[in-house]
């Protein structure tokens, strides 16, 4: 196994009184896809907004690369610029054009040249079928068309890690495949990516790593196989038995 | 409603007088020429304090945003500035100013009344302004921002890029009615002894015992003024309509 990209190492966060990551360890190797899988309230967005440096954590450390990132000394900005994020709601700048939208980073903060910059945007683009949108205002584009736009966004600037939060949870389900053939494509290209998700029927087929998080406590961690196919914890198998009954399995 | 009150005022005991002192065609055809004279005056301090008034106030609203205990400092005086000039009586501040500053006999300070009383209607309206930003930028949710730091972007460059494109879009209808008020606002500063169309008006009726020309100033300064406002509505309702279409974010 190669050094991981992304580490958690005993990762405690807690809003006031309640603590939402207990003591959370968790390695991501390089070209492996990891998925979190829980109930609602669990702590998968907190944990994914503490490798972002969105939140700080209270214990513990998170290394990228071989870096404490959460060292109070390290340039958050430049750590995020090494990672790329999702969001469930898209969260696309709503007064750039989808080209604008993609090229901000790379030629603000990657020092990029416009040209450039669009050249490899428009190449992502055409590959996502969306080069006939590059003009368009994000308002003008559906659900699926705007997260697929979010994808490229995140990846453009070649991100060490991509960290995806429900990113099909606000898409009307037709439009759910679209983009989640997306990500299935980002696995073929060995993108390292860490996804929150209640598609489990996706997270079944993409992940080489499974972890459920209960509490803020991942429960149960393992491959695809183990985790869905032979759970050891009681509760991941009730989390998992009321999804398959609920026809999401 | 307009009819009856024409015929109340036109059939009142002292209209016949009234008539004369207020709408006397000899003396509107004498005041026009130094009414516009005095009108250019009013728009220079127009265009001057409204291009100042808006640097200041963005800067002031700027300065708000910035975070950390660090700044604390910064944002209670900003937060104070803008209290303390939005209570002050825009009247009061300008006799102080115009009156105040030549009798300190400061070296090297002007005690031009016309620059005087522009700096108090910049100071005035940089306060109004500065709380329409802060508005705007309040309105910009934060997940825009969220979305902008973790693409990298400094806070700096989150401000410039994203947040401020956006909450400006949203108070440029605002903005249009300070500047409308302000236009009307520039008539005061004839109570320092600079000669604008008011002060004009003013001496025309001093010698004359006619008031005539303080009806013909007012019809000018309405008339510059309807076609702004008329803009500033279209502007308004042009983009709330906007909102309600596009309502991703
Ligand atoms: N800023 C915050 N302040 C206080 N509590 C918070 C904050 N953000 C999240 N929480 C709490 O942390 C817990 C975990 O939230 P989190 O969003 O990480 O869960 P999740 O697993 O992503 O859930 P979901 O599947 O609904 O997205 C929840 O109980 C939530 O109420
Ligand atoms: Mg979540």
């Amino acid at each position: 196994m190669t050094a991981p990209v992304l580490r958690f190492e005993s990762v405690r966060k807690a809003f006031g009184e309640q603590v939402i990551l207990d003591d959370v360890s968790l390695s991501v190797p390089e070209h492996s896809v990891t998925v979190l899988i829980g109930a609602s309230g669990s702590g998968k967005s907190t944990l994914l907004r503490c490798a972002n440096l969105l939140e700080e954590i209270d214990d513990g450390a998170i290394w990228l690369d071989g870096e404490d990132v959460t060292d109070p000394r390290v340039d958050a900005d430049s750590v995020r610029r090494r990672i790329g994020v999702v969001f469930q709601a898209y969260n696309l700048f709503p007064h750039l054009n989808v080209l604008d939208n993609i090229t901000l980073g790379p030629r603000r903060v990657h020092g990029v040249p416009r040209a450039e910059a669009e050249r490899r945007a428009m190449e992502l683009l055409d590959r996502l079928g969306l080069a006939a949108k590059a003009k368009e205002y994000p308002d003008r584009l559906s659900g699926g068309q705007q997260q697929r736009v979010a994808l490229v966004r995140a990846i453009v600037s070649e991100p060490r890690v991509l960290l995806l939060d429900e990113i099909t949870a606000a898409l009307d389900p037709e439009l759910v495949t679209e983009v989640l053939a997306v990500v299935r494509d980002l696995k073929e290209q060995g993108r390292t990516m860490v996804l929150a998700t209640h598609e489990m029927a996706f997270a079944r087929d993409v992940a080489d790593q499974v972890c459920f998080l209960a509490d803020g406590v991942i429960l149960e961690r393992g491959t695809s196989a183990q985790v869905f196919g032979d759970p050891q914890h009681e509760r991941t198998r009730r989390f998992l038995s009321r999804l398959s009954e609920a026809g999401r399995l | 409603m307009a009819a009856v009150l024409f015929f109340v005022v036109t059939g009142s005991p002292g209209w016949p007088v009234t008539r004369k002192t207020f709408f006397s065609a000899h003396y509107a055809g004498e005041i026009v020429g130094p009414a516009l004279r005095g009108l250019e005056l009013n728009l220079e301090l127009l265009l001057v304090c409204g291009v100042s008034a808006l640097a200041l106030a963005l800067l002031l609203a700027w300065l708000r945003t910035l975070r950390g205990p660090v700044f604390l400092p910064v944002r209670m005086l900003t937060a104070a500035y803008v209290d303390f000039f939005r209570g002050m009586p825009l009247i009061v501040l300008l006799l102080i100013i115009v009156f105040g500053v030549p009798g300190l006999q400061l070296t090297g300070v002007t005690n031009d009344p016309i620059i005087l009383g522009g700096a108090a209607l910049t100071i005035n309206y940089s306060a109004y302004m500065a709380e329409d930003f802060r508005v705007g930028i309040e309105s910009v949710h934060p997940s825009q921002r969220a979305a902008a730091r973790a693409i990298g972007l400094t806070h700096g460059q989150t401000m410039r890029f994203v947040v401020l494109p956006q909450a400006i879009r949203r108070v440029v209808p605002a903005l249009i009615n300070d500047l409308v008020s302000l236009q009307k606002d520039t008539g005061l500063v004839y109570i320092g002894g600079a000669i604008d169309a008011v002060a004009a008006a003013h001496i025309q009726a001093a010698a004359s015992f006619n008031y005539t020309s303080y009806v013909v100033v007012g019809l000018m300064f309405v008339l510059l003024t309807v076609p702004v406002t008329r803009y500033a509505d279209w502007l308004t309702r042009r983009m709330d309509r906007q909102r309600t279409q596009g309502g991703t974010v």
